[in-house]
């Protein structure tokens, strides 16, 4: 008997070969694309050689292997781990591999070279491959072993989530992005309060959302314990395939009676900028209400944040201001895409006029790996994901989430403060 | 297979940025990994912590990174299990794929002290607290992970699947 489905059970009941699917019914599904970098694809690549029977690769075109997190390699052992992964590229013939200065973040990269499309299954040695579902694509993040053998059959074993509606209404405030609205999210649902569940994010709001924010709140969908995030594919979603060549995919719908484990309601009218603050992502706050709280670093960047709509958001505070004289502000492209359009519309020259670091792409300091570390007693302002104890260095190091437009203002201001508190105070 | 040790109790969301720290996601040796499992939530736990201990914590263990040498650190420290009242949903699959036995069991968590001697028996899920006297029943997983543990892990898996794929093409 068929059943009406969520978004998520459309997509893994359609890569199953089943008619219907429901929550809890454990299902071997077909994968579209996997992806790993170079900390999970090391371990990946270990177990791939103990599967018997596997000498290939599935299908080498649907693998993507991208050096990111402490690349430029940062030490021996990170360099060691490169070397396994850019080895096995080439052995198994892995066209799909970013080397160093022609990508960058993996979530950033896969997107703009058109390898994320509507209606796919993704997985990813690593848990904010849940980004893609910005897009309206099934992906989820998971293990070394799961990449292995994923890597080995084409497949993976899932339970199906039952799945959480989160409705957004209401027209944003000025300054207002997808970071604060996945922060208020975050804040309201808990970081378990969407354990094993899907999140299908929906509502009149998003429709006016571009594409780089639904990327940022899907890819934070794991930080209330999701197992993916997903958006309806819409014109805009389309008009950004097109835009990046994404071509032969499937466009999936919920069905209008789908069951949904709960629905959250969100009015988006009254969401101010937000910033969480240590050690947890739901511990959200209003920036207006954070009282000057001092910083010493402000990270604007990764695979949250690292897209050229969130470095124009960082632009537009930081011209013709200056970082305070206590804060390094250090801006991270996303990849070297971004990097370039970032030269091209001179934001490179504003952000090293204000007195910034401009990083090459890297997950850096996001990870506590290099290029930001943190000594004991360090706070960081970061449009990062995690501010989970000792995340960016020292375990007394503290770190505190937000949006772009937070981060330059407040590395500007030199405290934690909104982008109006700037632009009223510091003038241009 | 009967586990036994010292409950070292933690709490909610314990994640695996202090179950291992970014800065030794470069490692991949369990041993080494082991040597700085949850320093930055216990820095004492690696000094105190025998082989065969379990962990016991609240709920949505092991939340954040996929990184599998989370569990892999837990073990490379001597960790025999995990019992919590719920688990992340990476981290557990990273824990059924990599062999280290975990157990959801809210009453259990709830009747276990910090320092309590406790046996798993892992097969029946039944949790002792052998300090207290008291025993408890974890929930027991869907069957498909039960016989993906029985078969020995993931990678035995993978390896049927690949027959079963090669004999459907002929």
């Amino acid at each position: 008997m068929s059943r009406p489905m969520t978004l998520t059970e459309k997509i893994l009941s359609a890569h199953a070969g089943k008619s219907h699917v429901a929550p809890g019914d454990i299902i071997s599904i077909s994968l579209d694309l996997v992806m790993a970098n170079e900390l999970s694809a090391a371990v990946a690549i270990t177990e791939f050689r103990k599967i018997k029977g596997a000498t290939k690769v599935w299908d080498a075109d649907k693998i993507a292997l991208v050096p990111s997190h402490f690349t430029p390699n940062k030490d021996i052992a990170t360099a060691t781990l490169s070397t396994m992964m850019r080895d096995f590229a080439k052995e198994q013939h892995i066209q799909h591999y970013f080397e160093v200065g022609r990508g960058g973040i993996e979530h950033v990269v896969l997107p703009e070279n058109g390898m994320i499309g509507p209606g796919m299954t993704i997985i990813g040695g690593d848990s904010h491959t849940t980004t893609y579902g910005g897009l309206g694509a099934f992906a989820t993040g998971v293990g070394s072993t799961d990449i292995a053998v994923a890597f080995a059959t084409g497949e993976m074993w899932v339970r199906v989530p039952p799945t959480t509606k989160v409705r957004y209404d209401g027209k944003l405030r000025p300054f207002i992005s997808g970071k604060d609205l996945i922060l208020y999210t975050v804040g309201r649902l808990g970081v378990d309060g969407a354990v094993y569940s899907a999140i299908e994010f929906t509502g009149p709001t998003l429709k006016e959302l571009p594409i780089s924010s639904r990327f940022t709140m899907a890819n934070m969908s794991i930080e209330a314990g999701a197992k993916n995030g997903i958006f309806s594919v819409d014109a805009t979603a389309e008009a950004y395939c097109a835009a990046v060549g994404k071509k032969d995919y499937t466009v999936y719908h919920a069905d209008k009676d789908a069951e949904y484990e709960r629905t959250v309601e969100i009015d988006c009218s009254n969401i101010e900028p937000q910033v969480a603050i240590p050690w947890l992502p739901e511990n959200t706050r209003n920036a207006s209400e954070l009282n000057e709280i001092k910083i010493h670093q402000a990270v604007i960047g990764t695979c949250t944040n690292g897209r050229i709509e969130d470095l124009r958001a960082a632009a537009e505070i930081l011209k013709g201001r200056k970082v305070h004289p206590d804060v390094r502000a250090i801006v991270i492209p996303g990849s070297q895409k971004v990097f370039m359009q970032c030269l091209k519309e001179g934001l490179g020259e504003i952000f090293v006029e204000a007195g910034c670091v401009l990083s090459t792409p890297t997950c850096g300091p996001c990870v506590g790996g290099h290029m930001g570390v943190l000594s004991d007693g360090e706070r960081c302002i970061s449009t990062t994901n995690r501010n989970f104890r000792g995340r960016m260095g020292h375990v007394k190091s503290e770190v505190y989430l937000t949006s772009p437009y937070v981060a330059a203002a407040s590395a500007v201001m030199g405290y934690i403060a909104g982008p109006e508190q700037v632009t009223e105070k510091v003038a241009v | 297979m009967i586990l036994k040790g010292t409950a070292h109790k933690y709490g909610k969301n314990v994640d695996t940025d202090v179950i291992i720290p970014g800065r030794y996601c470069n490692l991949i040796d369990p041993v080494e990994l082991g040597k700085h499992a949850l320093e930055d939530l216990d820095a004492n736990f690696v000094k105190k912590a025998k082989p065969g201990d379990l962990i016991v914590a609240d709920t949505n263990f092991g939340c954040g990174s996929s990184r599998e040498v989370a569990a892999v650190a837990l073990k490379g420290a001597g960790v025999s299990g995990v019992v919590a009242k719920s688990f992340a949903r990476i981290f557990f699959r990273n824990c059924i794929n990599t062999g280290l036995p975990i157990f959801e069991c809210p009453e259990g968590v709830d009747g276990i002290n910090d320092g309590d001697t406790i046996t798993v028996d892992a097969a029946r899920g039944a949790i002792v607290n052998e300090t207290s006297g008291k025993e408890f029943k974890a929930t027991a997983f869907p069957k498909f992970m039960q016989d993906l543990i029985k078969m020995g892990g993931l990678l035995r898996y993978a390896e049927r699947r690949l027959e079963e794929q090669r004999a459907a093409k002929g």
